[in-house]
C-alpha cells in the first residue's frame, strides 16, 4: 500500500462517515431525504450547488480541453457566469412555486404548472435518460482517477465498485444531507488542490504563467486564441449560450433548488458563484502546464493530462491528495444524481398522483438507489460505444426543458399544455437524430456562410422545439376558446 | 421591470461575444493571453454587477 492510496482511502472513509452521520436527528421522510426539508441556508446551498457543478468533468475535462484544444476550453469559464446571473431570477421563482405546492422533483413542477401528468412522465423519462450517462461519466472518471493516482495499485473497476457501494449506502441513509456534508470536504479539497496546482506547476515547470504561455505560443502558434473556422467565435458564443440554458435544467440541480430555506440564498449565491468559478482558471493552467510537460496524449487520453503531470511532478502523498479531491468530484454529484433519479422514478413514474407524504413513495425512492446504481454500473462496464452517444446527448436533452420552464414562469404562459408536450417531443427527437446521425450544421446548410456552419448544432433542436410549441399552442388555444 | 435589472446584460454580451471582441493574444495581461484575461475580467464583473443588482433590489423594496 503506497502513501497515495492511504490518503485516498482515508478521504473516502471520511466522506463515507460524514455521509452516514449526516442523517442524525432527522426523520427521513421523502421531503427530508430528497430536498432537505426545505431548510438549507445560504452556505449549505452554496456548497450543494458548487458540489454539483464541479464534477469530474471540471477536474479531468477542463484540464483535458485546455491541454488538447487550447482556447476553445475557455467556454467552460463563461457559461457558469451566465447561468448564475440568470439564476438570480429563475431560481427564486422556481423555489417559491415548489414550496407553495410542496414539490419534491423536477417533473412535479411541470405537472403542477401544466396540469398534465403526461408532461410530467415525459420530463421524468427525459431526466432519467440524461442522468444515467452523466452518472456513468462520473463513475468512469472515478475509476481513472483512482487507478492513476494509486499508480495502478487499485484497478479502475475495483475503485468504481467500492465508490458506488459507499455512495449507495450513505445516500440511502441520509439522502441530500449526505451530499451536503460530503460537499464540504470536497470543496475545501478541490479549491486547495486547484489553486496550488494551477500556480505551482506553471512556476516550477515553466518559470511562471507568462513564460508558460510564451512557450505554448512558440510551440503551437494560435493555440491560445479561437481558430477562424471550426471552434470559432460563433461556435463559442452558441456553445456558451446553450450550456448556460441547460445548466439548471439537470433534474438534480433543478431539484436541489427546492431545498433552500429562503429565496435570498439564490440571490446571494448569484453574486458569489461567478467568483468561485474562477477555480476553473487554475485548472486551465494545469492543462497548459501539462501541454508542455507531458505532450502526446491524444483523443480521450487528453483527460489524463492533470493526473499524468501530477504524478510526474509530486511525491505520492501529494498525488494522493489530488486523487482524493478527484474522487470527491465524482462522489458528490454522483450522490445527487442517484437521489434525483430515484426520486423521479418513484414519485413520477411508479406512483404518479400518490401523495408526497405517503411512506410508500419514500421507501421506494430509497429502494431504487441501488437499482439506479446497478444500471449505471452495467453501462459503465458493458455500455461500450452506445454510452458515448448518450453522454453527448444528455446535456442537449435537458436543455430542451428550458422553453417550457421559462414560459411557465411568465405571468401569462404563452404555451398550452399540448404545445409544451409537442415542442418537447419534437426537440428531443431532433436531439436524438442529430446525435445518432452525427449531423453537423455544415451538412444541414452546406451553402451557409462559415459562421453559421460553426454554430452549435444544439440550436437546431431548440429552434424546432420552440417552433412546434408555438404552432401547436396557437392551434390548441383557438380550439379551447371556441 | 426596473432598469437596473438590465445591467447583467453587459457582462453576458461581453462573454458571449468574446470570440469577436477579444480574440487576440496581445496585449498580455498579467501574463495571460488577452482572450483569457478578457473572460476572467468579465466573470469577475458578473459577480460585481450581480452584487449591485442585489443592493438596488433591496433598496427598492425598503422604500
Amino acid at each position: 500500500m503506497n502513501a497515495s492510496l492511504a490518503v485516498i482511502g482515508a478521504t473516502f472513509a471520511l466522506a463515507f462517515g460524514l455521509g452516514l452521520l449526516a442523517r442524525r436527528g432527522k426523520e427521513m421522510n421523502l421531503t427530508q431525504w430528497a430536498v432537505g426539508g426545505r431548510g438549507f441556508g445560504v452556505v449549505v446551498m452554496f456548497l450543494l450547488l458548487a458540489g454539483e457543478i464541479y464534477t469530474t468533468f471540471t477536474f479531468l475535462g477542463a484540464s483535458g480541453w485546455a491541454y488538447g484544444r487550447g482556447a476553445p476550453a475557455f467556454y467552460i469559464l463563461c457559461y457558469g457566469a451566465l447561468a448564475y446571473s440568470t439564476s438570480y431570477w429563475i431560481a427564486p421563482a422556481v423555489w417559491s412555486y415548489a414550496r407553495t405546492h410542496q414539490l419534491v422533483s423536477q417533473p412535479d413542477f411541470f405537472i403542477q404548472k401544466y396540469r398534465s401528468r403526461t408532461l410530467g412522465t415525459l420530463v421524468a423519462v427525459v431526466g432519467v435518460v440524461a442522468m444515467i450517462p452523466y452518472l456513468v461519466l462520473q463513475l468512469k472518471g472515478l475509476g481513472i482517477i483512482v487507478s492513476e493516482a494509486s499508480y495502478g495499485a487499485v484497478s479502475s473497476s475495483a475503485a468504481i465498485w467500492l465508490g458506488v457501494t459507499g455512495v449507495v449506502a450513505y445516500v440511502m441513509v441520509s439522502g441530500i444531507h449526505a451530499s451536503a456534508w460530503t460537499a464540504i470536504v470536497k470543496d475545501v479539497l478541490i479549491l486547495g488542490v486547484a489553486i496550488f496546482l494551477g500556480l505551482y506547476l506553471p512556476t516550477k515547470l515553466h518559470g511562471g504563467i507568462g513564460p508558460m504561455f510564451d512557450r505554448i505560443e512558440a510551440v503551437r502558434p494560435g493555440f491560445l486564441t479561437l481558430p477562424a473556422t471550426g471552434q470559432s467565435a460563433s461556435w463559442f458564443a452558441s456553445t456558451v449560450l446553450l450550456t448556460a440554458l441547460g445548466f439548471y435544467m439537470w433534474p438534480h440541480t433543478f431539484g436541489s433548488i427546492y431545498s433552500a430555506k429562503s429565496a435570498d440564498a439564490f440571490r446571494k449565491n448569484a453574486i458569489v458563484m461567478p467568483l468561485y468559478q474562477l477555480v476553473m482558471l487554475f485548472i486551465f493552467f494545469v492543462g497548459f502546464a501539462a501541454f508542455l510537460a507531458v505532450p502526446g496524449l491524444t483523443g480521450t487520453d487528453a483527460d489524463l493530462a492533470l493526473l499524468r503531470v501530477s504524478v510526474r511532478a509530486f511525491d505520492p502523498w501529494l498525488v494522493g491528495i489530488i486523487g482524493a479531491a478527484g474522487v470527491l468530484t465524482a462522489l458528490v454529484p454522483g450522490s445527487m444524481i442517484l437521489m434525483a433519479a430515484s426520486t423521479v422514478l418513484a414519485r413520477n413514474v411508479v406512483y404518479p398522483g400518490v401523495d408526497t407524504n405517503d411512506p410508500r413513495v419514500g421507501r421506494l425512492a430509497k429502494g431504487l438507489v441501488p437499482v439506479v446504481a446497478a444500471a449505471a454500473l452495467w453501462f459503465t462496464f458493458h455500455g461500450g460505444n452506445s454510452i458515448v452517444a448518450l453522454l453527448l446527448m444528455g446535456y442537449s436533452l435537458v436543455t430542451q426543458l428550458f422553453p417550457s420552464l421559462v414560459c411557465s414562469l411568465l405571468p401569462r404562459n404563452p404555451l398550452t399544455t399540448a404545445g409544451a408536450i409537442a415542442g418537447l417531443v419534437a426537440g428531443e427527437l431532433t436531439v436524438a437524430w442529430i446525435t445518432m446521425g452525427q449531423v453537423k450544421m455544415a451538412t444541414l446548410l452546406p451553402a451557409a456562410p462559415g459562421w453559421v456552419q460553426d454554430l452549435n448544432v444544439g440550436f437546431v433542436a431548440l429552434l424546432v422545439n420552440l417552433l412546434v410549441a408555438a404552432v401547436v399552442s396557437s392551434m390548441t388555444r383557438r380550439t379551447q376558446s371556441i | 421591470m426596473k432598469a437596473h435589472r438590465l445591467l447583467p446584460l453587459a457582462p453576458a454580451v461581453a462573454l458571449l461575444g468574446s470570440g469577436w471582441f477579444a480574440n487576440r493574444l496581445e496585449p498580455r495581461i498579467l501574463g495571460l493571453p488577452f482572450l483569457l484575461a478578457w473572460i476572467v475580467f468579465w466573470v469577475v464583473a458578473t459577480s460585481g454587477v450581480m452584487g449591485l443588482v442585489y443592493r438596488l433590489d433591496n433598496r427598492s423594496t425598503d422604500a
